[in-house]
């Protein structure tokens, strides 16, 4: 007895050392049942790397309305008129082909927490053991009554979705008078994208330039001044586009006259334009507000920073731009693809029984083109702070571009295959 | 004999418990240095295979890496944007990461579905 039990023991021991040999292909999710909701930035990231960071043991599906995913970040490019609209589009396949992830093209009418499943539009059922919920912004029109009217929202455009408001946008554009005037209404922080609006403007410039030079641009910011890149910005439209570009801030919209044309504020006169640009408010994708997700505000995702697991409802996690942000997080594509992987690599150590990373650590990375060229960059390191109790930006990381430059562009062209690789493919 | 065989016995199911817990403790590292170097692959393509306009950072050189990272910090090589990022992680992390994206083959291995 004795000198068997000494032999099992020596052979435990045995298997638990080769199992530290190579711990990092020892983790296993036990071919959990992993949900993620969106292909945006945050889903489709996550989606990707709950495969590569569980060594392939877990069964993901990523629930993705669109047949192919069309990138925001690039898209004021398209409005631009230097890039297409198939130049920021790229198919889901590679996700399903090199990386095993099942592709559910629906919707999601409900989540139920309590049974841990998931009502798809199409009628069928699908059970999770983690949820990943990315659903992007939802444009918020409750406050401008003009904009409740039929067909308002087709008239008058926000284009803050990558799609068939970009083009139509664009559309736009193509069809004012040279001599006409662009305006962009912008919403109090925080929104999707802090310096896309101020991208957008300098687009519209540079088309405007090069086609129609007599038009004009008028940003009108409900913010007291540039959200992001304010001095580069503001060098672009005193120097670049001087006399075409405009900057009003603390511009608060309460309401728009789509058939005449005019956008109404809280303390400003009334101000008509050619085409009109409103970017309303903004809060998460609506299927984590149904949720009750969005528990700040019924606005914003309070989630843990560790794990990325929502506040209010266990086993879901959540992502991207619909999150209340920790101070100095930008709501960017590039946070949205640290997001993804920084809670797939905790909902593989979840469920393969692993510690939880501790001190995760990532970055952001925006570039803006001022033209069709040339570009700014903003960029930061964000690190977690235990205390706290949240990710903080890492004293002393992180500034802008010194200047708008050509490299930067190549490097922003560079930015976006990669990226895009490194979510799809 | 017999005290012989329970003694190790006993040493035995103790390294097996450490054992254990070492396994789970490397997963974590192995996932935290994993996370950690994932936050590059945004510009420098999944695992540092990269897409094309940006350096590939798999089967690159551990110390060669390091020392470049340490120079963006001191702002002795020059960048557009490594400079700003660099100086956001610690020395231990610029170790391991580099370490990670060492470890890897140069070229990028054919994609397998499992």
């Amino acid at each position: 007895m004795q000198r068997r039990e000494f032999i099992q023991l020596v052979g435990a021991g045995a298997a638990a050392t080769t199992l530290v040999g190579c711990a990092s292909t020892q983790i296993d999710a036990k071919n959990a049942k992993v949900l993620v909701i969106g292909g945006g930035y945050g889903g489709a990231t996550a989606a990707k790397y709950v495969r590569k960071f569980s060594n392939y043991t877990a069964d993901v599906t990523l629930i993705e309305p669109n047949q192919n995913f069309i990138s925001c970040p690039m898209s004021n490019l398209v409005i631009g008129g230097s890039k297409k609209m198939e130049d920021i589009t790229v198919s889901y396949a590679g996700l399903s082909k090199n990386h095993g992830v099942k592709l559910v093209k629906d919707y999601v009418v409900s989540v139920d927490v309590a049974k841990k499943q998931v009502k798809l539009a199409g009628g069928s059922t699908l059970f999770y053991d983690r949820l990943i919920v990315s659903p992007g912004i939802d444009l918020t029109y409750d406050k401008l009554p003009g904009m409740l009217k039929p067909n308002a929202q087709n008239e008058v455009l926000h284009a803050w979705k990558a799609g068939e408001q970009t083009v139509g946008l664009r559309k736009q554009l193509e069809s004012m008078k040279n001599g006409g005037v662009f305006a962009i209404s912008i919403p109090l922080a925080p929104y999707r994208c802090p310096p896309g609006p101020y991208e957008r403007a300098c687009q519209v410039a540079d088309y405007f330039q090069k086609n129609k030079p007599k038009s004009k641009v008028l940003i009108l910011d409900a913010n007291d001044d540039v959200t992001s890149k304010p001095g580069l910005f503001k060098l672009a439209w005193s120097r670049r586009y001087a006399g075409m570009v405009e900057y009003r801030g603390k511009h608060n919209l309460t309401d728009v006259d789509v058939k005449g044309k005019t956008l109404k504020f809280e303390f400003n006169d009334d101000i008509k334009a050619d085409v009109l640009n409103v970017l309303p408010p903004m809060r998460a994708g609506s299927i984590a507000v149904k949720t009750g997700l969005a528990n700040m505000n019924a606005r914003w995702c309070e989630v843990d920073f560790l794990t990325f697991e929502s506040k209010v409802a266990p086993n879901v996690h959540v992502l991207g731009d619909s999150i209340q942000i920790a101070p100095g997080m930008p709501k960017s594509g590039h946070m949205a693809n640290q997001h993804g992987k920084t809670c797939a690599a905790a909902v593989v150590a979840i469920l393969s029984g692993a510690e939880i990373n501790q001190l995760p650590v990532y970055n952001n990375t925006c570039y803006s083109f001022v033209s069709a060229e040339e570009v700014v960059h903003v960029a930061s390191v964000h690190t977690y702070d235990a205390a706290k109790k949240t990710m903080v930006t890492v004293p002393g990381s992180g500034g802008v571009s010194a200047a708008a430059n050509p490299l930067e562009g190549e490097y922003a062209n560079a930015w976006a295959r990669n990226i895009w690789a490194d979510m799809l493919v | 004999m017999q005290s012989f065989i329970r003694k190790p016995s006993i040493l035995m199911a103790g390294l097996f418990v450490s054992l254990l817990g070492a396994t789970s403790l490397a997963n974590a590292q192995s996932l935290q240095i994993k996370q950690w170097a994932a936050s590059c692959a945004a510009c420098h393509g999944t695992d540092g295979y990269s897409e094309g306009g940006m350096a590939s950072l798999a089967g690159q050189n551990k110390a060669e890496m390091i020392k470049k990272m340490n120079e963006y910090k001191t702002g002795k090589r020059v960048a557009t944007i490594m400079h700003q990022l660099s100086k956001g992680y610690t020395d231990e992390q610029i170790e391991q990461i580099s370490a990670y994206f060492a470890s890897l083959p140069a070229e990028k291995p054919v994609a397998k579905t499992k």
